[in-house]
């Protein structure tokens, strides 16, 4: 038994070395101790080289200064760091903060205000999050919920260009972070629930100009599909299946926004990122397999040309959006070293692919479901449960539930213990479908969803997951659903906070628990690693309650009277306010 | 006796007669708030004054807060506030109303909507509808009489639902 788990240990090791130099080599990078973007790299590890703080003396970890954003709804952004100066987005009405590092207490330098027309809260389905800018070339890049980018500079707060690339009267918001790649600030929208057409644009860093436009729905011409598109997979082939897989015209409502993360690869030159589910929820209404809907697109990054797809639930019968976190590896699968993302999923499967071609070489679950048998190799098709299927009718007892095994709040990679770190749920759901009027600008859904605790009781959880082998290594339970992101350190140690209020630290070579902190409210924010002008290491993170898990508090919402509140999430969460209040509190820690 | 009976006979009729009220043919559109009438504040600078009395033409009526019910959902309201418990917007089942929770304040908020979320829905549903639904978001406040009130959904029993997974394959 000894030999064996050491031989195991062995493994990781190795794999450990070889996803390490493969990932210096893909960043691009050095670890400078900043954090300019929230995934920390082009590659999404959220992995910090540094070591000051480990798993001996975080136990002494010490608040070291707050800020507060005044804001009592749901605060998901990734604070960054960049020249000694903390910048912090907020949710809407999405201030920016710059914070001076270098003075005792962090204090705030300037705020810029972009002035989102209070409109936009109408129609974001799930809380007024925004979760996060973008550093490049001495402008700091974000969106606003109005469904406008700007590009602030990044010493004086002043405005430089500020771009509107949706409209709220559609049911169109931005509240992804964007990633700005040769010289394009990559952007989707949000309104997957609003019955809008979904897009991905690249919109020039220097200008503001948008220089292209992929809709995830319709013709080729406007998916941006052409003679380079080659997907892995024969039932991802064949001339504008954006169009034929739906029903009529219903693919020009049809969803499938870009709302979450985007991940670069350097070298191959591409981006990856996934899209939303299709509108509107009630599955019966919209025949066909609703490409691109659901699906995991690689991109060019300076003409948005598809290189290939891979859509991972076809006539998505769940809202489970395949818009989460892409990580990109270099890992030695069954002796082959591949180039791999590492894709966990709302379905609750973690989808290891060669990111190079878009073949699927794993698909196992982290996350308690009942929803799909298996995925098919050769053909890439999933396989679905039939009695779990949805539509006109009643299904009850389906695992995962809409937000998912895991929704948007991002997992982080270390190269030193080769393990994926997930923060995620364990939810159920029963739903009954009803007919959605579509009315531009109002919900388009069609579906009475209540949520409700998985197996064991326990809403969260975080897995310490191994994809080589495909399997999870530890997993720690949570009473609530886990809705922050995690970091990793070379220090092997694991952040993350809970929708409790605590900010807690693991071993992250077994989740040994090390050290908390109690925050104000509960975090469902991106933690982030960075080096103060004292040369010491911080960890930061905002707390404050809300996104969709979080809205029965930050939305003061009733889910007593009504179980449905929140699509469903409320009676999932009618215990929430026992265990939290609202308000926006940024907090960094530090060894004394 | 024979008196007695034939009062409670007459307020039978009285009441029952509001409550099976329908217009078929509704009445051309009414501009039905006037000037202050649906006032969002108590404080009255110089002292209180009267305000104008509206009331819901459909108040008391089971056929409109019914009709309330259904265009609830068939304008998306429920998209936005759920049935009752709230999601996008706030819940509508509650104490504390920013903008009144009188009628002529419902129909206010409808029709010229609020600046933080609420869509202006006036010129889209036709004022009677708007009446209707005034009624039935009334009617889940109790505001209404229960012999005048619809059945609840499914959805809004506020039990958190039973649940046993049994049939899951981990995989």
């Amino acid at each position: 038994m000894k030999i064996s788990s050491l031989v195991w240990v062995k493994t990781i090791l190795l794999t450990a070395v070889a996803a390490a130099i493969s990932l210096a080599q893909i960043q691009n990078q050095p670890d400078d101790g900043q954090w300019t973007m929230p995934a920390k790299n082009y590659a999404s590890t959220r992995f910090s080289t540094a070591g000051e703080i480990n798993v001996s003396n975080v136990k002494n970890l010490k608040l070291a200064w707050t800020f507060s954003t005044g804001l009592t709804r749901g605060h998901e952004a990734a604070p960054l760091v960049v020249n000694n100066t903390m910048y912090v987005v907020t949710p809407w009405p999405n201030t920016l903060y710059a914070l001076d590092l270098t003075k005792p207490g962090a204090p705030a330098k300037w705020a810029y205000q972009p002035n989102p027309v209070p409109a936009a809260q109408g129609v974001a389905c799930c809380d007024v999050v925004n979760r996060g800018a973008f550093y490049y070339n001495g402008k700091i890049y974000y969106n606003t919920l109005d469904a406008q980018t700007v590009a602030v500079d990044a010493a004086t707060g002043k405005e430089i260009w500020k771009t509107k690339l949706g409209d709220i009267n559609q049911g169109e918001t931005i509240t992804m972070a964007p990633i700005v790649v040769k010289g394009k600030v990559l952007v989707g929208d949000s309104g997957g629930e609003f019955g809008v057409r979904g897009w991905l644009a690249g919109v020039d860093a220097d200008t503001g100009k948008i220089a292209w436009r992929a809709y995830t729905t319709g013709p080729d011409k406007d998916v941006l599909i052409g003679p380079n598109f080659k997907p892995f997979y024969a039932s991802e082939r064949g001339a504008d299946l954006g169009v034929k897989t739906w029903q009529g015209d219903q693919w020009k409502i049809g969803g499938g926004t870009a709302w979450s993360w985007i991940s670069y690869d350097p070298e191959l030159d591409l981006i990856y990122y996934g899209t939303s589910n299709p509108g509107p929820w009630n599955a019966d209404m919209r025949p066909g397999d609703n490409k691109w809907a659901c699906t995991i697109f690689a991109r060019r990054p300076e003409t948005g040309e598809a290189i290939w797809a891979y859509q991972i639930f076809p006539h998505d019968d769940h809202d489970y959006d395949a818009v989460n976190e892409n990580i990109l590896l270099d890992l030695t699968i069954n002796g082959r070293l591949r180039k791999v993302l590492a894709h966990p999923d709302r379905d609750g499967r973690m989808y290891i692919m060669d990111r190079a071609t878009g073949e699927v070489i794993s698909a196992e679950a982290f996350a308690f479901q009942n929803t799909t048998e298996y995925v098919d190799l050769k053909t890439g098709r999933i396989k679905i449960v039939e009695s779990k299927t949805t539509g006109f009718k009643t299904t009850r007892d389906i695992c995962p539930a809409p937000p998912g095994g895991k929704d948007w709040q991002p997992s982080a990679f270390s190269p030193r213990t080769g393990l994926i770190y997930i923060p995620h749920n364990n939810l159920c759901y029963e739903i009954q479908g009803v007919q959605a009027n579509y009315i531009a600008g109002t919900p388009y859904v069609g579906a009475n969803v209540k949520m409700y605790a998985g197996p064991g009781g326990n809403r969260g959880e975080f897995t310490a997951w191994d994809p080589v082998n495909a399997k999870a290594v530890w997993k720690i339970k949570e009473e609530l659903p886990v809705w922050s992101g995690a970091v990793v350190t070379a220090g092997d140690v694991v952040f993350y906070g809970t929708m409790d209020g605590w900010f807690k630290a693991l071993d992250a070579r077994n989740g040994t628990p090390l050290w908390q902190f109690k925050l104000g409210s509960g975090t469902v924010g991106q933690p982030v690693v960075y080096k103060g002008p004292d040369g010491k290491e911080y960890i930061a993170i905002l707390s404050g309650v809300g996104g969709w898990s979080g809205a029965v508090v930050s939305g003061g919402l009733n889910p007593a009277a009504d179980g449905t509140a929140a699509l469903g999430f409320g009676n999932a969460m009618a215990d929430l306010g026992k265990f939290t209040t609202k308000g926006g509190m940024l907090y960094a820690f530090a060894l004394p | 006796m024979r008196s007695s009976a034939a009062i409670a006979c007459c307020i039978f009729l009285v009441t029952s007669c509001q409550r099976e009220k329908r217009d078929f043919r509704p009445a051309p559109s009414r501009v039905a708030v006037f000037g202050d009438a649906a006032r969002e504040s108590p404080l009255q600078p110089g002292g209180s004054q009267p305000a104008q009395v509206v009331s819901n033409p459909y108040d008391k009526s089971a056929y409109a807060i019914s009709e309330g019910q259904r265009l609830f959902d068939w304008y998306n309201c429920s998209g936005c506030h759920a049935h009752g418990g709230g999601a996008i917007g706030p819940p509508l089942v509650k104490q504390d109303w920013v903008y009144g929770g009188q009628p002529e304040n419902l129909f206010d908020t409808i029709v010229k909507g609020r600046p933080n979320g609420m869509p202006a829905w006036g010129g889209r549903i036709p004022e009677y509808q708007i009446w209707q639904i005034v009624a039935y978001v009334r009617s889940i406040n109790h505001e209404e009489p229960v012999s005048a009130t619809p059945a609840r959904t499914d959805s809004i029993q506020p039990q958190p639902t039973l649940h046993s997974v049994v049939d899951g394959a981990t995989k």
